[in-house]
């Protein structure tokens, strides 16, 4: 390495020389020689640089860097820098998935499946999936509950879509954005190893809410019981990935304010998968048949009991 | 360069020619015979192109009649019907009804509009307002569908009209979405064309499930 490192001295020794020597010589730049010198430079200072923390830390983030300072190139308000949140094949996307609903204990899912290339598919088309399949299973399990009743009348409850909505993409949007700037906050104050790009967090969050698709579905199931470890078992899943995900960025800091982090995450989490259950779909009827008492003008009444 | 420094020319040398580029005349009369011609014509021709592409659609080969010559009066036509039979549903209750004129119509434009861009974004080569115009065109067998739908509950709301609803809105969902991925499949990368696929799925299934929860007062 030491041989090519002189060698290539030499070569911009040479190119530098001959420029001072004829100024007017038209120069071809392969485009982004910025980019290459950055590159080299970043390879040149590795060996022996200790006192430079910044450029060190971890490979990891010395690659992240300049793998988000290539990519990013765009300026924003070009279609370019947009498509950039887009640059993810169907593999990558269903890896992603996978990684989200098999927890690997001890990987975080940042490192293992993100590596630097957030997407933007993944957390907003799973997000209108989960709106979508949430007010479909709710309409299909309120109309079994209240099958055969003679003053059942079927509404579609199209309302419930809007609602829907607008809490999972608050959930999805506001909540990384709460979380990217409480970090950012905490890092300025303790020197974090870990840190997250807002997309990254963006990114985890979407993914993370894939594993209630199959569970909304599978609340149409009009018991009690199974809707509950429905809840328990999703949110173990889901909240395990945030949690593996956000420990390590939050360790270093104050003991208290890490597991409060960490708590708040996964309440969060927690309060709307309970929410979505209790506002979406009603609650089913107990197994054993309910005293029917006639009232006095003829009607029947059925004592429902929660 | 020094070697050149020497040619001149001669002073005696006329230079001449013309400066003037002749410009292709195109027969006036073209330009000028749409604004002439009877207002039946106009109309006809416009509503031949739509027919032609609603043919395309219920028949879908690989022709680009649909990508070519776009336009969006199908569309709107198709989106503008397919919203007026959804009224008339159970509105008693202002709260738990079907979907309004309005919502009919922003869940159809502006769900097209994000497929549009999503498929744009992942890098596909398609124009907008031709992924527009076959997503639109698409809807028509889901009209077909609704108005079946509609024909049917006429006749009567049990178990056997929903049967058959149920099995004309899937099929027509499943013909919707087979030839809007037959238009739209090839000017998509090929290892993300799954990934353009399924918004469009999510699209037509959004719509058959408001042609298929429609209940009539």
């Amino acid at each position: 390495t030491a041989a090519l490192v002189m060698y290539l001295f030499a070569e911009f020794d040479d190119a530098a020389n001959l420029l001072a020597a004829n100024p007017d010589a038209t120069t071809i730049s392969i485009d982004e020689p910025a980019e290459i010198t950055k590159n080299q430079h970043g390879r040149l200072q590795e060996p022996g640089r200790e006192e430079d923390d910044e450029l060190l830390g971890t490979d990891d983030s010395d690659k992240t860097e300049l793998l988000a300072g290539q990519k990013k190139s765009a300026p924003f308000w070009t279609f370019e820098y947009y498509q950039t949140f887009f640059d993810v094949d169907t593999y990558q996307v269903l890896d992603r998935i996978k990684g989200s609903v098999f927890p690997v204990p001890g990987k975080n899912f940042v490192r293992l499946y993100i590596r630097s290339n957030p997407d933007l598919y993944g957390p907003f088309w799973i997000c209108a999936t989960l709106v979508f399949t949430i007010a479909v299973s709710g309409n299909l399990s309120n109309f079994f509950i209240h099958l055969g009743k003679p003053t059942y009348h079927y509404v579609p409850e199209f309302r419930k879509v809007s609602i829907a909505a607008t809490t999972i993409y608050a959930y999805a949007w506001l909540v990384p954005l709460a979380l990217w700037g409480f970090l950012m906050w905490r890092n300025s104050k303790v020197m974090n190893i870990v840190s997250y790009s807002f997309l990254e967090i963006v990114c985890v969050y979407g993914y993370s809410l894939f594993v209630y698709i199959p569970t909304a579905i599978l609340w149409i199931i009009p018991q009690k019981v199974v809707r509950w470890v429905l809840v328990m078992f999703s949110l173990c899943l889901s909240g395990s990935v945030l949690v593996m995900t956000f420990w390590p960025a939050v360790r270093d800091d104050n003991r208290r304010i890490a597991l409060a982090t960490v708590g708040t995450i996964v309440l969060l989490h927690a309060l709307l998968a309970v929410g979505c259950l209790a506002y979406f779909f009603d609650a089913p009827e107990l197994d054993f048949p309910a005293p029917i008492i006639p009232a006095h003008n003829g009607t029947t009444v059925i004592t429902k009991s929660q | 360069f020094a070697g050149l420094a020497d040619v001149s020319i001669s002073e005696d040398i006329p230079v001449e020619g013309e400066i003037t580029v002749p410009v292709g005349s195109h027969s006036p009369d073209e330009d000028y015979s749409t604004l002439d011609e009877p207002v039946r014509d106009t109309i006809m021709r416009d509503l031949k192109a739509v027919g032609k592409k609603f043919v395309h659609v219920m028949y879908p080969k690989k022709s680009s009649a649909l990508l070519r010559d776009w336009d969006l009066w199908g569309p709107l036509v198709l989106c503008v019907s397919l919203a007026l039979m959804l009224q008339g549903g159970s509105a008693d209750s202002k709260e738990d009804g079907g979907p309004q004129f309005a919502e009919v119509f922003v869940i159809i434009w502006f769900g097209a509009v994000v497929i549009t861009l999503n498929s744009k974004l992942l890098g596909g080569t398609i124009s907008f307002f031709q992924s527009l115009c076959v997503l639109g065109y698409c809807v028509l067998p889901l009209t077909v569908a609704m108005l079946v739908c509609r024909l049917v509950l006429l006749a009567g709301s049990g178990t056997v009209s929903f049967i058959i609803r149920l099995i004309v809105v899937v099929a027509m969902f499943g013909w919707s979405t087979l030839a809007s991925t037959a238009f739209l499949a090839d000017s998509q990368p090929p290892n993300r064309k799954a990934l353009v696929v399924y918004p469009i799925f999510l699209f037509y299934f959004v719509i058959s499930w408001m042609i298929l929860t429609f209940t009539p007062q």
